[in-house]
């Protein structure tokens, strides 16, 4: 198990460095970083000048292997935008896009489960169909579209919520609701598809038959069954929210991580850009190793194994 | 287990955003909250050339000079007088009494300093135009400095009122290292003489600044009305309006016209265009570089330019405050005149021209562009009428540029903000002197306008101005399209005059 589990972290390890290297190099061809740098007006002695300054007149693998070898060490550089230690901005923005992500993810496993053991339930009856009707919207919803409904309505006509920022909880509610309901459909689809073959097995027949109370039944011995795919399911999307939040960042002015993400690569900021890509390929392997362990929590069975 | 680490993480999480606190903006809260879509952590005018920083450069930080926009004269800020000495220098009396955010006194050392580092190009500073035509500062006395010049350079006044901010002695020296062994000088704190000091930086999120109640009261930028001023980003144009109209933010610009037109229904928020120095033009490959050689045809460039309906775009994409161009420069730059040959729209004309040049049944280019998508949209439209069927290559900034630079571009449309320095040398003297960003390298203008940007006679410019001028829009190298303007939303708390150069005075703001 430890050997497996060793040999898949050096597998996920070289993915995030292969992924490094390719973002390190398509950065380099979408133009010139001392461009960005410098700004529109510069002059041709502007951008010649921070080309030299700054070291962009290196060879891009040298430029490459400079940064990783500081990276190992955890000191990935300077930004050449913010002018700033980059992990200290890393680390600055990592517990809002977090929080958000959690918030997220917590809204829509709230949403979505007991959705999903309700359809189960009562499958091809009108709650079914709600619940399938609700988890449709969801997926065909863009979640900018639905975020700006949101501040219309509750923010603007309404103001029941603050737009911008994160300085309270309440700031939260909006963006977390906007990209937790895009994950919606995927967990309820699974919680049903999940319980339904669950309800239908012989122990749980068994267990009826036993006498025991439906909603101990329901919770102790078919939920913690069927929801072993959905934590895996919701590791995963954890993950996609860390690096997919941009758009709901860039709405509600959260300063995480994907907005910064999206900015780095707009003002061609490679050691911001390396950093975040690997500190969100990190996330996905850890995430990985976390819902196994869940799994492992839930399900006696794999502990065994 | 599993679950109490899940609680810990998740109120980890929240402490941790907790401690980000919220201004409140308003007249109540006496805070003027403006807000752009751009991020903003180096709070520095010499490390950081956002249009951002230059506004923030003008509120926190005092020059020597000022530009009074009524009279466009140069007026003593932090000099109290000033002359040149000879075409290479500049002698400055400086004013006695003022004081810096930290308490320091202001005197000759501190302009000797500044202009002694930002002018060494080893420190990196991001816009070398603003600083690279100065060689040194020498002190005369305690009071008195001579800025010597490298060569004469007539766009000086206008550097030194706008660009050239005056730090502190000694102020970068303690800047802290990265670990490549670089000096951060951004990351100093920031210091200055002017109306406002910085108070709080959130990096990326906001700028806090406070009336600087020792400001100098001789100042002719005047002391401040308002008592705080906040900067915030918010990305998203749609945000920028929600916060607007729920009184979260008071002032935004960069508004689109339809958008503007919305705002300008609500009771609240007052809606104001405004020009500002940002000219559009279409640049043609009139040397055949980028393999399309139509261009190198006088008749097809004469074409283009009868096809193009500028005055229409101005009336329905740009808005009221844009004017069209004929000259490759700004109206209000020094030495910028319209009186240079202009080509009305006339599609008929076009026609015939393309006819004439052997293109009948028209031809098929690309036309490439980086910014307002919808005005080069515009032309497109415009050239397909005539037959010229222009297919858009709408790509970043610093990807066009290259591309330009390399000559591969038969039809470029792009844009110029000259750094807001109202003198033709920062777009007419920058485009045509030879160097990559110029289409045509034609010499005869390149020698008009060497000349121009290196004598002091004003009318000797003014003429040298207009020959080169002339030409270039008579050869049609380029095509002037029309001068930008930005809508400005404000709230109707807010007394606010909008200024030309984009550089908003948050210092002359009251509340209504």
């Amino acid at each position: 198990m430890l050997v497996y589990a060793l040999k898949r972290l050096g597998v996920a390890g070289l993915v995030a460095l292969t992924v490094s290297f390719l973002s390190f190099s398509l950065i380099y061809v979408s133009g010139d970083p001392a461009f960005a740098l410098a700004g529109e007006t510069a002059t041709e002695a502007d951008i010649e000048n921070i080309r030299r300054v700054y070291g962009f007149d290196r060879p891009i693998v040298v430029q490459y292997l400079d940064w990783l070898g500081s990276a190992l060490t955890g000191d990935f550089g300077h930004s050449n935008y913010l002018n700033t230690d980059v992990a200290s901005v890393i680390f600055d923005r990592l517990p809002v896009t977090m929080t958000l992500g959690a918030c997220a993810l917590a809204f829509a496993l709230a949403l979505a489960i007991p959705l999903g053991v309700l359809a189960a339930m009562r499958p091809n009856t009108l709650l079914d169909r709600f619940a399938l009707t609700v988890a449709v919207i969801g997926q065909a919803l863009p979640s900018f579209w639905f975020a700006l409904i949101m501040i219309f309505w509750l923010g603007i006509t309404w103001r029941l919520l603050p737009i911008t920022g994160t300085a309270s909880w309440l700031n939260f509610i909006m963006p977390s609701v906007a990209l937790g309901y895009y994950i919606t459909p995927a967990v309820m689809r699974l919680t049903r598809a999940g319980m339904m073959e669950v309800l239908s097995s012989d122990y749980i027949r068994t267990a009826r038959a036993k006498g025991l109370k439906p909603v101990r039944v329901l919770f102790k011995h078919a939920l913690r069954n069927a929801i072993i795919p959905v934590v895996a399911l919701s590791a995963v999307q954890f993950g996609f929210m860390l690096g997919g939040s941009i758009v709901i960042e860039t709405i509600f002015a959260i300063n995480g991580l994907g907005f910064l993400a999206w900015e780095s690569i707009q003002r061609g900021d490679l050691p911001m850009m390396q950093a975040i890509v690997l500190v969100l390929a990190c996330f996905y392997i850890v995430l990985t190793f976390v819902a196994d362990l869940l799994n492992a929590f839930l399900d006696p069975r794999i502990r065994v194994s | 287990m599993i679950r109490k680490l899940l609680t810990t993480t998740a109120l980890a999480a929240f402490v941790a955003v907790a401690g980000v606190g919220q201004a409140m903006a308003g007249k109540a809260d006496d805070t003027l909250v403006w807000s752009t879509d751009r991020e903003v952590t180096v709070v520095d005018p010499y490390f950081n050339n956002t249009r951002e920083l230059v506004i923030i450069g003008n509120t926190v930080w005092d020059g020597l000079l000022f530009r009074n926009l009524k009279t466009g004269d140069y007026e003593p800020l932090l000099a109290e007088s000033y002359e040149w000495i000879d075409n290479t220098t500049l002698e400055f009396k400086l004013r006695e009494g003022v004081t810096f955010h930290d308490g320091s006194t202001f005197d000759a050392d501190d302009v000797v300093y500044t202009v002694n580092f930002v002018a060494d190009k080893d420190h990196g500073v991001l816009t070398q135009a603003n600083v690279d035509w100065m060689d040194h500062a020498e002190k005369v006395d305690q009071y008195t400095v001579r800025i010597k010049l490298k060569e004469p350079f007539p766009a000086a006044l206008a550097y030194l009122a706008q660009a050239v901010f005056i730090m502190p002695e000694g102020h970068y020296d303690g800047a802290p290292e990265t670990a490549e062994g670089k000096k951060n000088y951004g990351a100093v704190e920031p210091v200055g003489t002017g109306p406002y000091k910085v108070t709080n930086v959130v990096p990326g999120e906001r700028i806090e600044m406070a009336r600087n109640d020792d400001y100098f009261k001789a100042s002719p930028k005047g002391m401040p009305a308002i008592g705080k001023l906040t900067f915030r980003t918010i990305t998203e144009m749609n945000t920028q309006m929600a916060e607007l109209l729920t009184g979260g933010i008071d002032w935004i610009w960069d508004v689109p016209k339809e958008q503007a037109e919305q705002l300008s229904e609500h009771p609240d928020v007052t809606v104001e265009n405004a020009k500002t120095m940002r000219i559009s033009y279409i640049a043609f490959d009139v040397n055949g570089t980028s393999g399309d050689e139509q261009f190198t045809d006088k008749k097809v460039r004469e074409a283009v330019a009868h096809a193009i309906n500028r005055q229409s775009i101005v009336d329905n994409l740009v808005g009221p405050a844009s004017v069209v161009l004929n000259a490759a420069c700004h109206p209000d730059q020094f030495g910028c005149t319209q009186d240079v040959p202009a080509w009305d729209y006339d599609p008929e004309k076009a026609k015939a021209l393309l006819k004439e040049a052997g293109y009948e049944n028209g031809f098929e280019t690309d036309i490439y562009a980086y910014r307002q998508r919808e005005y080069t949209e515009a032309v497109i439209g415009d050239l397909a009428a005539v037959g010229i069927k222009a297919n858009l290559k709408f790509m970043q900034y610093r990807a066009l540029r290259d591309l330009v630079w390399k000559g591969e571009t038969p039809l470029h449309h792009m844009t110029w903000g000259s750094n807001s320095i109202p003198d033709a040398s920062a777009s007419t003297g920058h485009f045509f002197s030879g160097g990559r960003d110029d289409p045509a390298k034609d010499p005869k203008v390149t020698e008009l306008l060497a000349e121009a940007g290196t004598i002091t006679d004003p009318d000797k410019r003014k003429e040298l101005y207009k020959e080169a001028l002339s030409i270039i829009s008579g050869e049609l190298y380029w095509l002037p399209m029309f001068s930008y303007a930005k809508y400005y939303a404000f709230s109707s708390d807010l007394d606010f005059t909008p200024t030309p150069d984009e550089i908003p005075r948050f210092y002359t703001a009251k509340w209504n």
